[in-house]
């Protein structure tokens, strides 16, 4: 089982669902980038989903934009990020905590989709949401990362109809990561009740379970998606906070780390709180 | 290098590549809409209603078929190959852009579409848009990057009397990626009603073939001309290169003539040898991005870095896919003409032969400047003047020192 298996397997028994956090990696720096991910699962992550900072990224919104930017600009590379998995590992001897990266195609590409899955592997990577690898590109990346034991999180959209789900599911492996708007990161919240009724439609063709994402903000709204979905993914409003920390001069100030995790807090009471069967 | 094919212009296999190229990269939100453009498309391609309404259009609206002039003077002032002139800069709104924007606000509508949202370097591509949606009722926003909005403000002015909204963006070098970047996140949110129009042979599949097609009509007029005109094909065929979709619309009817030698030019801004340049095809590598693979400025990890050309329609770090693959068959040769160049061709076509060409398609004739000399006399020379440069006015006469 993999380690993305093997959290899902726990949290069923537990009778919850999970909270998956996005943070980009270096931002606004490495060290307190680092700081935060180090921290995150005791705040109450269940999952890490951690960003490769991309300079065009298009399905991102200007929060999770100009992370990104504040990340390259301190100087944030693939190997770095590597590094901040392997430290994570090491340093805090958690192996349960999955951590996904999160990101653009190319950064990928550029390596090599078989050295890189085996460099991510290595450095205690679980696996890939890529936002620009859908199900017709997916085979470039798909068996490298079946060998290295990574998981591939696919993407599904409202406009994933029930005749083309069947097609991202055949590569979607550990969990389905469902958009739950149309638009970028940051923009828009969905009802609960589109929730629902999108949950439910996925689960009717697979058997993974669904983390819910895109305009998560309040430990309510996440709440709401737990009572539906196996996982609730919340990004641009973790990396706003991360940003609420940072001087005008674009350093963290010391409120920041705490202030991360204080809001996390909350947002894993929120989740932790509705009880599933 | 692969071994050629039979024919160069079958291309793209049905999942949208050219060799390793092209392909579709985009979030899954827009994976279903793109497949449905792509449906569309083919049967728009196969209606004879569609086309017959498009040729109406470049015909009577845009002034189609635009003229092949021979252009005397050049050919003695440079003393080789004959030069002729593909007059694409007489369209209606002044460029190629033209050509394509009306075969795909054509599909819009016969999609049922709400809302046209586009891209835009020079500023031509969004005239065109805004100008196509004028004509058909539909409300257009067009993304621009802010310094190109300073630079090609006659541009930006046009497309606002047209009744378009131009949303500048001010992300990264605030110029065509950015702008590109932009209209694809306008577009993830509002695919159900809204038609990206993308003003180059760029983009997921299926756009770069369906935009070629559209600027093929370039090419299959300039065998018909050159034949009244010669009696016979073109020797070589020039055009410059931003995304491609000129020179696409120009070369691809000649792909298979294995006598028609095809040269594109990139921009090389500041000279190849800085880092301020847009020749991705020289200067980058192959990888992903904006929905699809092809030849990249970008560094080690695959960071995509700025692309730099004084005309803001070139000042791309990408090139269209098909090109990528050419390059790779060795059947398209691809040089660069660096910013200084450009302005002295410039100035050479307008006081030769009165013609003030748009400083993207100098770029082309900065080559032809360095290649036609070289040729004999008889060596039929054709080069694409996508567009004219009035856009250009206020920032030559700057860098000219002109007080107006
Ligand atoms: C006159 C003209 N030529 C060429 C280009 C470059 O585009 P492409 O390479 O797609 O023809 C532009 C783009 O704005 C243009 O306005």
């Amino acid at each position: 089982m993999s380690r993305i298996q093997k959290r899902f397997a726990q949290l069923k028994a537990d009778k919850r669902a999970g909270l998956v956090t996005y943070i980009t990696a270096g931002d606004p720096d490495t060290d307190i980038s680092y700081q935060i991910l180090k921290g995150l699962p005791a705040a109450g992550a269940d999952l890490i989903e951690l960003g490769m900072p991309f300079t065009d990224p298009m399905a991102d919104g200007p929060s999770i934009q100009l992370a990104g930017q504040r990340a390259l600009k301190a100087g944030m590379t693939v190997d770095k990020t590597f590094d901040m998995v392997r430290r994570f590992r090491k340093e805090t001897g958690d192996n349960g905590t999955p951590i996904l990266l999160m990101g653009y195609f190319n950064l990928i590409y550029q390596r090599g989709p078989e050295r890189f899955c085996k460099e991510a592997a290595a450095a205690g990577v679980d696996g890939f949401i890529l936002v620009d690898l859908p199900p017709e590109e997916a085979d470039e990346l798909k068996p490298f990362a079946t060998a290295s034991g990574l998981d591939t999180v696919l993407l599904t959209a409202p406009t994933t109809d029930d005749v083309r789900l069947p097609a991202v599911l055949k590569y979607a492996s550990g969990f389905v990561y469902f958009v739950s708007v149309l638009g970028i990161t940051g923009t828009k919240s969905a009802t609960e009740d589109a929730v629902r009724t999108h949950v439910e439609r996925i689960k009717r063709h697979t058997t993974l379970p669904v983390g819910v994402g895109f305009g998560i903000r309040t430990p309510e709204q996440a709440a709401a998606v737990a009572r539906h979905a196996d996982a609730a993914v919340v990004g641009t409003a973790i990396i706003d906070h991360v940003k609420a920390g940072l001087d005008d001069k674009g350093k963290a100030k010391p409120e920041l780390v705490p202030g991360v995790f204080a809001y996390i807090k909350a947002l894993a009471d929120g989740v932790r709180g509705v009880r599933k069967a | 290098m692969p071994s050629a094919p039979n024919s160069f212009r079958t291309g793209p296999d049905e999942r949208g590549h050219f060799g390793i190229f092209g392909g579709r990269y985009v979030a899954e939100t827009l994976m279903p809409l793109i497949l449905d453009l792509e449906k569309a498309y083919n049967e728009a391609k196969a209606d004879p209603q569609f086309q017959g309404e498009l040729k109406y259009l470049l015909s009577q609206y845009a002034g189609r078929p635009s003229p092949l002039y021979y252009a005397k003077r050049l050919t003695e002032k440079l003393g080789g190959a004959k030069i002729y002139l593909k007059r694409d800069e007489l369209n209606h709104t002044g460029s190629h852009k033209i050509n394509n924007v009306l075969g795909q606000v054509l599909l819009a509508k016969r999609m049922g579409k709400t809302r046209v949202i586009a891209e835009t370097g020079a500023g031509q591509h969004g005239v065109a848009t805004a100008t196509a949606c004028a004509l058909f009722d539909i409300p257009c926003v067009v993304f621009m990057g802010s310094v190109d909005v300073e630079r090609q403000a006659p541009n930006v002015a046009r497309m606002k009397m047209l009744g378009a909204e131009v949303r500048p963006v001010t992300a990264g070098a605030s110029t065509l990626k950015d702008a590109m970047n932009d209209a694809l996140r306008d577009w993830v949110a509002t695919c159900e009603n809204t038609f990206y129009c993308i003003g180059t042979v760029a983009g997921p599949h299926p756009y770069p073939a369906m935009v070629r097609d559209f600027q093929c009509v370039i090419g299959e007029e300039v065998r018909k001309q050159i034949m009244e005109a010669e009696g016979r094909l073109p020797d070589t065929l020039v055009a410059c290169i931003g995304g491609g979709s000129n020179a696409m619309g120009l070369f691809h009817p000649f792909l298979d003539d294995p006598g028609v030698r095809i040269v594109g030019v990139e921009a090389a801004g500041r000279g190849l040898d800085t880092e301020e340049h847009a020749a991705s095809l020289t200067g980058g590598r192959p990888g992903v991005l904006h929905g699809n693979r092809t030849y990249l400025l970008q560094d080690g990890d695959g960071q995509i870095t700025e692309a730099h050309s004084i005309s803001a329609g070139l000042d791309y770090p990408g090139i269209g896919p098909e090109h990528s693959w050419l390059k790779e068959m060795g059947r398209v040769e691809y040089v660069s003409a660096t910013d200084d160049e450009a302005v002295e061709a410039f100035q050479l076509l307008c006081k030769l032969e009165g013609i003030i060409p748009a400083l993207e398609s100098s770029h082309g004739l900065a080559h032809v400047m360095r290649l036609a000399p070289t040729l004999p006399k008889d060596n039929l020379l054709v080069l694409n003047l996508s567009g004219r440069g009035d856009k250009d006015v206020p920032q030559m006469a700057e860098r000219l020192g002109m007080k107006i």
